[in-house]
């Protein structure tokens, strides 16, 4: 296939005015068929693509165009991918990322904002976005005073459109809420999906961490926090069903680490888990080389291998195919499924990040929490 | 029984599509000559049947609500013998549907490939595949007529064996219905959960009384009322989305199956599904009732149609209904 690049490199020489042109003429990324093409002007000794595609080069050098101060990077990208990234320039000694000055299009985290690459086929879903005939759920805060933590905890809670205390509601705590409110658009999600009758109407607790590096990996202080303090909590104050099918444990990344293990350790207590890019990282043998922050990771993650038992009744994962972490989250399928779970597993190209998990919600907690869609016509 | 007096009656209705965001009930009520009291039904909202207050605004004449659903949970109160035989009726009726919803998915599927395989330049001819095709559709009509003939037996046996209307709690319920409805010249049914608002409608035994008065129904409302209630979506989250035989409507309005929201839940641009959809249920007509929409029908007389509501043909098409 022959890409509108190949018009620019096949002149000689080029000129400033033949890069402006170039520039003016096209959106960039220029994303054609499978092939992406990425474009940087400006001095530098080198640019390069720092992406976060895990099986490809963490850094990938640009090409700059004859004598002109135009780069160009061309980048093969399957359909449906979505890729988060930056660019680093490299000046003497002096290096600095940035991001792609062509592209508006940013995707935010707790760390800043990444520019993105919207590959052939990928579109961001409509149940993301804020809709104008929604109506709205709520937001409520609770303050626990006692935890296990020795400290005060804030738990935002989320109530459904149309929330009324004569009726009996499932449960969803969801590690990182304050995260996925605001990097993965879930309370506009939820709106959206309740709305729809996609998902039950939900009431979802959404937990604030102290240092969830601590916090999470099968930390039993959490796990209490959660099943010994929270749930009794929200029962008392909320209409829930009191029953292990309709209350659910969410999380990302090692928020689906902690979510895995509370249920690990309280059995019979959580019905339903949706765990998201879960760093369940394990040994067969030997030492693992992701660092400390992974031991007690590691740890937790070849315990439940050794021993799962059977933490919850439905299970649904995702992971990103160009995440770190696909190995692992591959691997612990066959253990779920092995346990007498109900698994639901869902890959994506796309990497570890808010909007990955953003995108998958709808499949998930549709799920775990289907609507009444099929019985709803208003 | 029923049958017979809805003949010899004649029903008056207009049937509408979502009112929340554009209500057109106003002028429908207008359209049957409407001035007074209005009987209305919001037993599909289930718990928020008491939340009418929007819904009386738009009726633009005085409303009634009858509360069919808080009734029905005080029947049940009062009478927990049939309590308990409705919710294995209802548990029954699960059942069956599931059962039937997993031979419908490989039914629907031989149809989609006979389908497929009509419209390929494949080496099946189209003389060999278009019969192969009709007889996958017919596989999934005889599906479709034996569920929903298993549901009204399930249904019949309820009603035989408890006969609901002679129980003091029902009656007494029917009778201060009745009641409101004497003072009534019309009735609203409201759309929401649809097996909500059938079962409550059937309980209080209304399809006989309100074949005497002109309705104005819409969405969930609309499906009630005809003979054959197919649940449909399209592209849900989860399945292929065939769309599903629920059971018998109230059979007030013949040869039309009730598509609300029809643009939000079916994929209109899909020729393919949208044949196999008219196809399954012909001779019905399939009409897509969207906002704004609205079809006037009086029995023994043509449909008469609003300029936007359309139906689904056998060639795919999704046209403007001129006159059926």
């Amino acid at each position: 296939m022959r890409r509108a690049i190949d018009d620019l490199l096949d002149r000689a020489p080029v000129t400033a005015g033949d890069v402006d042109g170039f520039l003016r003429d096209h959106s960039f990324p220029l994303v054609e068929g499978n092939q992406v093409t990425f474009a940087f002007r400006g001095e530098a000794d080198a640019v390069r693509l720092r992406h976060f595609i895990y099986g490809l080069p963490t850094a990938q050098p640009f090409h700059r165009v004859h004598d002109t101060d135009f780069w160009y990077f061309i980048l093969d990208l399957p359909q449906g991918s979505r890729v988060e990234y930056k660019f680093e320039l490299q000046r003497g000694d002096h290096v600095e990322w940035i991001r792609d000055p062509f592209n508006p299009l940013l995707a935010r985290d707790p760390f800043g904002a990444n520019s993105v690459c919207q590959g052939v086929g990928y579109e961001r879903p409509s149940w993301t976005q804020p809709q104008d005939d929604v109506r709205p759920g709520t937001l409520d805060h609770l303050i626990l005073n006692d935890t296990p933590f020795g400290d005060m905890r804030r738990v935002t809670v989320y109530l459904p459109a149309r929330f009324r205390d004569t009726r009996l509601y499932r449960l969803l705590v969801v590690h990182d809420g304050g995260d996925y409110l605001t990097y993965a658009a879930l309370k506009t999600v939820l709106d959206n999906l309740i709305h729809d009758f996609e998902v039950a109407p939900l009431i979802v607790a959404l937990t604030h961490p102290g240092d969830r590096l601590v916090e999470y990996p099968d930390n039993q202080a959490h796990s209490a926090f959660l099943a010994e303090h929270l749930l009794p909590l929200m029962e008392k104050k909320y209409p829930l069903i009191q029953s292990p099918a309709a209350r659910g444990l969410m999380g990302a990344s090692f928020g689906a680490v902690a979510s895995l293990a509370a249920a690990w350790r309280y059995p019979g207590t959580f019905g339903c888990l949706l765990l998201q890019s879960g760093s369940f990282a394990f040994t067969d043998i030997g030492q693992h080389s992701r660092g400390p922050a992974f031991d007690p990771v590691v740890e937790f993650v070849n315990a439940f291998r050794q021993s799962p038992g059977k933490p919850a009744e439905r299970v649904f994962l995702s992971c990103g195919t160009y995440e770190s972490l696909i190995y692992e989250n591959r691997s612990i399928v066959p253990l779920l499924q092995q346990t007498g779970m109900n698994v639901r597993y869902v890959e994506a190209r796309d990497g570890h990040n808010w909007e990955n998990w953003r995108d998958r919600l709808r499949v998930a907690l549709s799920w775990l929490f289907p609507g009444p869609l099929w019985m709803v016509y208003e | 029984m029923t049958g017979e007096f809805i003949r010899k009656n004649a029903v008056r209705v207009v049937l509408l599509g979502p009112q929340r965001m554009a209500p057109i009930l106003d002028q429908a009520f207008s359209l049957l000559d409407v001035e007074g009291n209005v009987a209305v039904i919001t037993a599909g909202w289930q718990e928020r049947e008491a939340e009418d207050q929007e819904l009386t605004n738009a009726l633009g004449r005085p409303g009634i609500n009858l509360k069919l659903y808080a009734r029905s949970d005080e029947v049940f109160r009062d009478d927990p013998e049939l309590f308990e035989a409705n919710r294995v009726k209802q548990d029954f009726l699960k059942q069956l549907q599931e059962l039937y919803r997993r031979r419908l998915t490989h039914a629907m599927a031989a149809a989609r490939q006979m389908q497929r395989l009509a419209h390929s330049d494949s080496v099946a001819s189209g003389e060999v595949v278009v019969p192969h095709l009709s007889r996958a559709i017919a596989m999934v009509r005889q599906l479709d007529d034996e569920h929903a003939a298993q549901v009204e037996a399930r249904i019949g046996q309820f009603h035989t064996e408890w006969k609901p209307s002679e129980r003091p709690a029902v009656a007494r319920q029917r009778a201060e219905i009745q009641a409101i409805l004497d003072q009534c010249e019309a009735v609203a049914i409201a759309g929401g959960h649809v097996v909500a608002l059938l079962n409550r409608m059937r309980l209080f035994g209304l399809q006989a009384t309100l074949a005497q008065l002109p309705i104005v129904a819409w969405s969930a409302g609309a499906m009630v009322l005809t003979e054959r209630i197919i649940l449909f979506h399209d592209s849900p989250p989860q399945g292929r989305g065939d769309a599903e035989v629920l059971g018998n409507g109230l059979g007030l309005i013949p040869g039309l199956v009730a598509l609300p929201n029809a643009r939000r839940r079916l994929l209109l641009d899909d020729r393919q599904r949208i044949a196999l959809f008219a196809r399954r249920v012909a001779p019905a007509h399939c009409v897509a009732l969207d906002e704004r929409c609205w079809l006037h029908y009086t029995s023994g007389q043509a449909w008469r149609a609003g300029p936007t509501t359309r139906q689904l043909t056998e060639s795919g098409q999704c046209v403007v209904i001129e006159a059926v």
